[in-house]
C-alpha cells in the first residue's frame, strides 16, 4: 500500500529510510551492489589519505555515482574536534555539498562517542554551514543539546558500532523520538531485521547499517533483508499497534458456535 | 644530500624530493591524480584546488591529499 509519507532531512526528501555505510565489503563491486538491493539513497563514506604509492587501485566514485546517490562523508577515527572539523572541512572541498555525519569519538574499546566533543564539534560546523547529522549517545539530554546548536538529524546508537547488540535502550530512544523535531535516525549496532524493524517501530525516523550488511554470510540477502525491515517497521509504527493485553481475546466471533 | 635544484616536501605523511619551482599543480599531474576526486591541504590549510597552478611549493611544505573510500 502506498502512503504519503516523506522522509526529509534539511527539507530534501528521500525514498528510502535506509541509510547504508560503504566500508568492510570484500570489494567495491560487492559494495556497490549491496547498495543498489538496499534501495538506501544516502550512503556513508569516510575521508582518507589518496593511495600515491598504488594509483592502479579503484576508486569508490568509480563504484557509486555521488550524482545519484548521495554520499555522506563521515569523521570515523577522529577522536577529537579538531580531527573531526579537519575531515568534514576537506570533504567538502571533494564534493561540494554540506550534508556530513560528525561522529566523535572517546573510547577505542566500545567506539562510544565522546559528547562534549561531538557538542562543541556539531556547534561550529553547524555555524559554518554544515548540515550535521550527528551520531550520539542514546541520551536524551544530549541528543536535545545537540538539537539546540544546530542538528539536522540525531543519530543515536542502538549499541557499540559494529556490535550487532541490537537497541540496548529501547525507552531513552523512544523518548529522544518523542522529544526532537528533527530527524532520529538509529545508528551503530543494529544486527539483523528484527533490530532495523524494532527502531522503526519505536518511531525513529531511519537507520544507518553497515556492519550486517557486509558481514553477513550473504550480504546481498541481508541488504534486501534490511529493506524490508525498515519499510515493514516503519509501516507498523504508522499503522498503530494494538495494545498489549495480559489475556487472549478470541479472534473469531462468538455467536453461532455449534 | 639533495641537489641544488630538488627539494624536499611531505606528501600524505611521506618524505619525497621534488624539483624546485614546481607548482603544487605539477605535483598533481605528476602523481596522475583526479583532481575532482580529491581535496588538497597545503600545511594544514585548505588548497582552493582553482588556484594550484599558481602555488610554488617551499621547502618542507606538508602537503594532504584526500579522496572518498568506503566507511560506515
Amino acid at each position: 500500500m502506498k502512503i504519503k509519507d516523506n522522509f526529509k532531512i534539511d527539507n530534501k526528501i528521500y525514498k528510502s529510510r535506509l541509510i547504508v555505510g560503504t566500508g568492510k565489503y570484500k570489494n567495491m563491486k560487492e559494495c556497490a551492489k549491496a547498495i543498489k538491493i538496499s534501495g538506501a539513497n544516502i550512503v556513508t563514506v569516510a575521508v582518507r589519505r589518496v593511495n600515491i604509492s598504488d594509483k592502479t587501485k579503484p576508486l569508490l566514485m568509480d563504484f557509486i555515482d555521488p550524482k545519484k546517490i548521495t554520499y555522506l562523508p563521515n569523521t570515523a577515527g577522529c577522536f577529537n574536534s579538531k580531527d573531526a572539523l579537519r575531515t568534514l572541512r576537506l570533504a567538502r572541498e571533494i564534493g561540494g555539498w554540506n550534508l556530513v555525519k560528525l561522529e566523535v569519538l572517546g573510547d577505542k574499546k566500545n567506539l562510544f562517542p565522546d559528547m562534549i566533543e561531538t557538542l562543541k564539534s556539531t556547534e561550529v560546523l553547524s555555524k559554518e554551514g554544515f548540515k550535521v547529522m550527528v551520531y550520539c549517545n542514546d541520551d536524551p539530554l544530549m541528543s536535545k543539546r545537540l538539537e539546540n546548536v544546530g542538528a539536522v538529524a540525531i543519530m543515536p546508537l542502538a549499541s557499540p558500532i559494529g556490535s550487532g547488540l541490537g537497541i540496548q535502550n529501547k525507552i531513552n530512544i523512544k523518548i529522544i523520538r518523542l522529544q526532537t523535531k528533527i530527524p532520529v535516525i538509529v545508528d551503530a549496532g543494529i544486527g539483523d531485521a528484527s533490530d532495523a524493524a524494532e527502531a522503526m517501530e519505536l518511531g525513529c525516523d531511519g537507520v544507518l547499517i553497515n556492519t550486517a550488511i557486509a558481514k553477513a554470510k550473504k550480504p546481498f540477502l541481508m541488504a534486501e533483508a534490511m529493506k524490508l525491515a525498515v519499510q515493514a517497521g516503519r509501516k507498523s509504527y504508522l499503522s498503530g499497534r494494538i495494545k498489549k493485553n495480559i489475556f487472549g481475546a478470541a479472534s473469531s466471533p462468538k455467536f453461532g458456535i455449534i | 644530500m639533495i641537489k641544488k635544484n630538488k627539494i624536499k616536501i611531505k606528501l600524505n605523511g611521506k618524505k619525497i624530493i621534488i624539483k624546485a619551482g614546481s607548482s603544487l599543480k605539477d605535483l598533481i599531474l605528476n602523481l596522475n591524480i583526479p583532481l575532482n576526486k580529491t581535496a588538497i591541504e597545503l600545511n594544514e590549510i585548505i588548497v582552493d584546488k582553482k588556484k594550484i597552478k599558481n602555488i610554488i611549493l617551499k621547502k618542507d611544505d606538508k602537503i594532504e591529499i584526500v579522496h572518498f573510500i568506503g566507511g560506515g
